[in-house]
């Protein structure tokens, strides 16, 4: 009995989530002032799953037979995703009554796709990986089309179910040949078998189509076409959390996956794969974007790129990068979302107020959520001391340590050519003259509480990198 | 006793997830698209079962079921999604649901 106990305290994070979602369910049928208790419901339970998994970083282990891990480096991908949702929730409640779409289900979704995500990372079967990716990619199915009255939504929600169920496909049958060659589904042994197995045309095969189903889910080079029209047509909040917490997920996935890569065990015979779509995400993404007039459709691509980024991390696949990704992914989360969670509140109903245009003299009307979205986008575009700056150089040094010169030059360049669409948004806030006809801006309490704190958590992790590098390289065996 | 060679089932699902990808790729109609997308994780699952069966490992099996529960909640997702934009549109042909361009 003692043993069960201690084995559900280990995983109390996802215990707390899924208790959250069923709950939640509760509160929907049973309350009449859901709409007021909901919200702030899911706020307590992602900031007390946060905080639970912040403080146990060091009890670390597995549990129910291998199937899950629990503690160091999965913790910090746990708090990532609940604090992500916490901020998103936050810069929701206005957002969702502004389009007239309230319905209890967005909250249980959130917590529902969290509890995918978290499942995903902390994953050490592939019956943990696929049911955690798909717990998650239903629910955002759902969420992208939550506005469901409108056109846009409805496509984009039709495009993220047909792309995102193509791309199952692909990781169905992926595991099919994996199990086929490696006798087991325990990722576990996979990792520690992978420099065998690696020779098996077979497995290899079956380990490529999984990567190309979780390359769709990081919005990769190839498999981007979903990308721009999904985050441009989804509810803003829901684009913040698919782009972020969606992406972080996926990554977690490759990095378990590849475990026996990243410590030197075995080749990384995937190398040529992730070199070849990091460095055409990274261009296509930055170069597309330029062209862009619409806000969401240029973080949009501006993701793409940002997956490129972190793919150098997977062609390079050495300890550094491990760690340079997952503070990638960390930065890469706040920035984006504080960015996604100012263009909710200047956003007017019906799809209105999203061009380059309609940020002129944003500084005037507004000149506290300009400032930020002015931060944000210097930290996107990788400037220091922000936080995207230290993402980018983590991944560039393990690049180099690697021998793959050539890919961070790449990086460098298509940064350099980046910095070009992010610092126009800037210009537009600040050095246009202003229309007299501008849209008012719905700025609220809670909107504006999620993008403060995602500023201060990009400046402090892009003046004190050192902490978060370090703690995440001393649970890396 | 004469069993079939295993790479026959792998043929046979390969073909089958061979098919799936080329039919999401060229046909129009989203509900026929949704089809082939069950045709590629069938197929997938064929090759569950095969493997599990010629290794007497009942994990691919058992991995069966959690895909087909899964699929089964994505076409409850999915179809109502599509009848969502039938019901705002009156199509459900992708090429004419195409608000969004480059």
């Amino acid at each position: 009995m003692q043993n069960h106990f201690q084995e559900i305290y280990n995983v109390l994070p996802l215990v707390l989530v899924a208790c959250g979602v069923f709950l939640s369910v509760v509160i929907e049928i049973g309350s009449v002032k859901s709409e007021k208790i909901l919200p702030w419901f899911s706020v307590l339970v992602f900031l007390g799953t946060s905080l639970f998994s912040v403080f146990n970083l060091n009890n670390c282990g597995t549990a129910y037979n291998n199937m899950l891990s629990y503690g160091g480096n999965v913790f910090i991908f746990y708090s990532l995703f609940n604090l992500a949702a916490a901020l998103t929730v936050l810069s929701s409640m206005e957002y969702i009554k502004k389009y007239g779409s309230y319905f209890g289900e967005y909250y249980i979704l959130l917590l529902s796709s969290v509890l995918g995500m978290m499942l995903m990372a902390g994953a050490r079967d592939l019956f943990m990986v696929f049911i955690g990716l798909e717990l998650m990619s239903i629910c955002f199915y759902v969420l992208a089309g939550i506005n469901r009255k409108k056109q846009n939504a409805n496509e984009a929600s039709l495009k993220y179910f047909l792309l995102g169920s193509f791309a199952t496909g692909f990781v169905v049958y992926g595991i099919a040949l994996i199990f086929g060659t490696a006798h087991t589904t325990s990722l576990e042994v996979i990792v520690s078998n992978f420099g065998s197995l690696s020779h098996n045309l077979l497995f290899v095969t079956g380990m490529l189509l999984f990567l190309v189903g979780f390359s769709f889910k990081i919005a990769a080079f190839p498999f981007h076409m979903w990308v721009p029209d999904v985050y441009q047509g989804s509810a803003t909040t829901v684009s913040g959390l698919m782009s972020t917490g969606g992406k972080a997920a996926a990554f977690s996935v490759l990095l378990i996956a590849l475990g026996a890569v990243f410590p030197g065990n075995a080749a990384n015979v995937f190398r040529p794969y992730f070199a070849a779509i990091a460095a055409f995400s990274m261009l296509y993404g930055s170069i597309v974007a330029i062209s862009q007039n619409n806000l969401k459709r240029m973080l949009a691509y501006s993701s793409i790129a940002h997956a490129g980024y972190m793919a150098i991390g997977l062609a390079a696949g050495n300890r550094e990068s491990v760690a340079g990704i997952m503070f990638y992914l960390v930065a890469y989360t706040f920035m984006n979302l504080g960015a996604f969670g100012i263009i909710a509140m200047v956003e007017g109903a019906d799809d209105t107020n999203l061009e380059l245009k309609d940020y002129i003299g944003l500084s005037q009307r507004h000149p506290l959520l300009s400032a930020l979205m002015a931060l944000f986008m210097f930290s996107l575009s990788g400037l220091p001391p922000f936080a995207g700056f230290f993402g980018k150089y983590y991944v560039f040094i393990s690049a180099i340590k690697a021998d793959l010169t050539w890919l961070a030059i790449l990086g460098v360049v298509s940064s350099v050519i980046s910095v070009y669409f992010y610092l126009r948004v800037i210009v537009y806030m600040y050095f246009k003259e202003p229309e007299p006809e501008a849209l008012p801006v719905h700025n609220n309490a809670n909107g504006v509480l999620a993008v403060v704190i995602s500023a201060i958590l990009v400046v402090m992790f892009g003046i004190f990198p050192g902490t978060l590098i370090n703690l995440i390289t001393s649970y890396l065996r | 006793m004469n069993l079939i060679p295993i790479e026959y089932y792998l043929i046979l699902s390969a073909f089958m997830f061979a098919v799936g990808v080329t039919g999401v790729l060229i046909r129009k109609n989203a509900i026929v698209v949704f089809m082939c997308i069950e045709l590629m994780l069938n197929s997938g699952n064929l090759a569950l079962v095969a493997f599990s069966s010629y290794m007497g490992s009942s994990a691919g099996q058992i991995f069966v079921f959690f895909v087909m529960t899964v699929a089964a909640a994505e076409a409850a997702v999915g179809l109502a999604i599509i009848i969502a934009i039938f019901r705002n549109k009156l199509t459900v042909n992708i090429d004419e649901i195409n608000i969004f361009k480059w």
